[in-house]
């Protein structure tokens, strides 16, 4: 079981480590450069055999360490969970080392990550975009990127010739989406915005 | 055509045709494009294969083409506005991805469910892997050749399709589940026609086993093919019936229990050898044992309320009371826009789906809208694998191994 002597045991061997929070499992913070030795252990020694998610939190751009890695690893035998947060320490080009030797199911986590948030994960064996084109210049899941989307160009030239089609921002209004939970219905929904065109006026072309 | 060398072989001999046969082989390699639309792909799925003769040599799969920013989209609105894109993860299963993200939302906000809305959500969840495994059988089995037992899954799936309708409204897109409850209760005499389906399905699996599971030529493409060693199913984080199949016992319903399945009694079935064969068979044990948690729930359906009536910033107040009540409308008003009030926090809650663990990462800053949700799909782990199982075989096989992979690219790409 995880309990207190799992926990000073584990601390003991990685001083590096901190315990952030149990609220709903045990979360450990562990510095980027760390990363592989406390898995490596977390599974070798102490059957975290599972990794069941790896995925990256952007913290907004006022934050000082930006982009968190948070992984996710199981054990069969604990029948428990243990949540690691990892920083990555550079803001403009984030990097993490890749866990992909350690766990190969951190392969398309990993892209993942960075096809959403740009974090280049070190030693990658095959670091390109998994769920967006490859051409796709920006990271989707960073805070700054519109929900709307950015026009952007096709990959396809010949098609692009013919079609003169881009990549469009999706209509936003009249949409579900609050751009906030607070405040006036004015501020919080992008419909109550939208003033370009209503059911009286037209919609500009 | 390259030279061939003659080996010191006899003629007639098997070992000469195959050094006949490699040589030729062996010179060329051929690039094979499958999807992103084709019938076994099951979706748009997108395999880029190079081949050596018949044999696949790589196997690179290529995702993304049902991307439509899930993730994105849920830090825009509020927990209850997001219900019907978890319809649309695992369209199969709709009603047990309701209940992951309703149990998730509600693992962070501190809400306890009642006993009765734990049954109905127990209830929905083994429909719809019953739904979603028969459907995985059925096209299964039509990825190996044959075509009737699909018909058979199909009509039992129509059967649960229009019980689900009677329950939820819709037939596909459920969206069923509220943070703090469920849309409404079951309604009157619904458990007895749920009852009368628990009755007949059992003999049309049945059919579909006399028409499977003994069968020669569906026996002589699964078997051995597409084996899985457990240690590495572990390492590519499948899960769910995939990861069973391969002899790993792992099932969240009772490893880790959640919505009261502790108080069940049912068995977890696992596989021996990882191959095609026993994840078809690990599947249609499932069902018999999802049969027997929805008998066990018919007779004995705990009474009382079907949503959480302490959690007042969580969950909407009945309809009659919004109409007659000052305080009910002001609340029922927060809630719808504003979203449940959820307190700081990160969550990270897996459900045992019936294509393996479904799970959120939550992260809250407070109020009705998530900050960052993370939806850590099955699908997308379990076809993860493929790079490393499709080499050394056979075209034909790759068929055979997508089908008992039971993938859905709507939870995939998200």
């Amino acid at each position: 079981m995880i309990d207190k002597d799992f926990i000073e045991d584990l601390l003991k061997k990685h001083p590096y480590s901190n315990v952030k929070h149990q609220n709903d499992c045990l979360t450990l913070s562990c510095p980027a450069q760390q990363i592989i030795d406390l898995t490596t252990e977390l599974r070798d020694q102490q059957t975290f055999d599972l990794l069941v998610d790896l995925t990256a939190v952007d913290q907004g751009e006022a934050v000082e360490n930006r982009f968190m890695v948070v992984i996710h690893l199981y054990s069969c035998i604990h029948h428990d969970y243990i949540r690691i947060h990892s920083d990555c320490t550079d803001n403009e080009s984030p990097e993490f080392p890749s866990i992909h030797s350690v766990y190969p199911a951190a392969n398309w986590h990993e892209r993942e990550a960075f096809d959403m948030f740009g974090i280049v994960f070190t030693g990658h064996p095959n670091l390109k975009r998994i769920l967006m084109w490859d051409e796709y210049p920006y990271f989707p899941l960073r805070k700054e990127f519109p929900l709307a989307g950015i026009d952007v160009p096709l990959p396809a030239d010949d098609v692009v010739e013919v079609t003169q089609a881009s990549v469009e921002p999706a209509p936003m209004m009249g949409g579900p989406f609050v751009s906030s939970g607070q405040g006036f219905m004015s501020d919080a929904e992008p419909r109550a915005k939208d003033e370009s065109w209503t059911e009286k006026k037209e919609k500009p072309v | 055509m390259s030279e061939v060398t003659f080996k010191e072989v006899q003629v007639g001999d098997s070992g000469y045709r195959d050094a006949v046969a490699e040589e030729r082989l062996n010179s060329e390699r051929m690039a094979l494009n499958v999807g992103p639309s084709h019938p076994t792909t099951h979706g748009v799925l997108r395999l880029m294969m190079e081949l050596n003769g018949d044999l696949i040599e790589k196997c690179e799969p290529v995702l993304g083409y049902l991307h439509r920013g899930d993730e994105k989209i849920a830090e825009n609105m509020t927990y209850n506005q997001f219900v019907p894109y978890t319809d649309r993860l695992d369209y199969l299963s709709p009603l047990a991805n309701n209940v992951a993200y309703a149990i998730a939302v509600e693992n962070l906000a501190g809400v306890k469910v009642p006993e009765r809305c734990e049954a109905i959500r127990v209830m929905i969840c083994e429909m719809a892997r019953i739904s979603s495994h028969l459907l995985g059988m059925g096209v299964f089995g039509m990825d190996a050749g044959a075509w009737t037992p699909f018909m058979y899954t199909f009509t039992e799936r129509e059967k649960l399709y229009t019980l689900f309708e009677e329950l939820t409204g819709a037939r596909f897109t459920t969206s069923f589940t509220r943070i703090g409850g469920v849309a409404r209760d079951i309604p009157e005499g619904w458990l007895q026609k749920v009852s009368r389906f628990c009755e007949e399905l059992p003999k049309a699996i049945e059919e579909v086993e006399k028409l499977l599971t003994r069968n020669r030529i569906f026996l002589d493409r699964t078997e051995g093919v597409g084996v899985i060693s457990s240690s590495d199913a572990l390492a590519f984080g499948l899960t769910g019936p995939n990861l069973r199949a391969s002899g790993v016992d792992f099932d969240l319903r009772k490893d880790k229990p959640y919505s009261g399945y502790e108080k069940y009694d049912f068995e977890v079935p696992i596989g021996t050898r990882g191959d095609c064969y026993d994840r078809y068979l690990v599947r249609i044990e499932e069902v018999r044992e999802s049969l027997k948690i929805i008998n066990q729930l018919i007779d004995d359906f705990p009474a009382g309320s079907w949503y959480a009536e302490d959690a007042k910033k969580i969950f909407a107040p009945p309809k009659e009371k919004i109409m007659t009540s000052m305080e009910e409308l002001i609340q029922n008003f927060m809630i719808v826009t504003e979203g449940p009030q959820v307190k700081p926090g990160e969550i990270y809650f897996e459900a045992e789906n019936p294509k393996g663990a479904l799970g959120f990462y939550i992260v809250s800053k407070g109020g009705g809208v998530p900050y960052r949700m993370k939806i850590r799909a099955p699908s997308f782990c379990n076809l993860s694998i493929l790079e490393k199982l499709a080499p050394g075989h056979m075209l034909a096989d790759i068929t055979v191994i997508l089908g008992s992979l039971d993938f859905v690219m709507g939870e995939c790409d998200r």
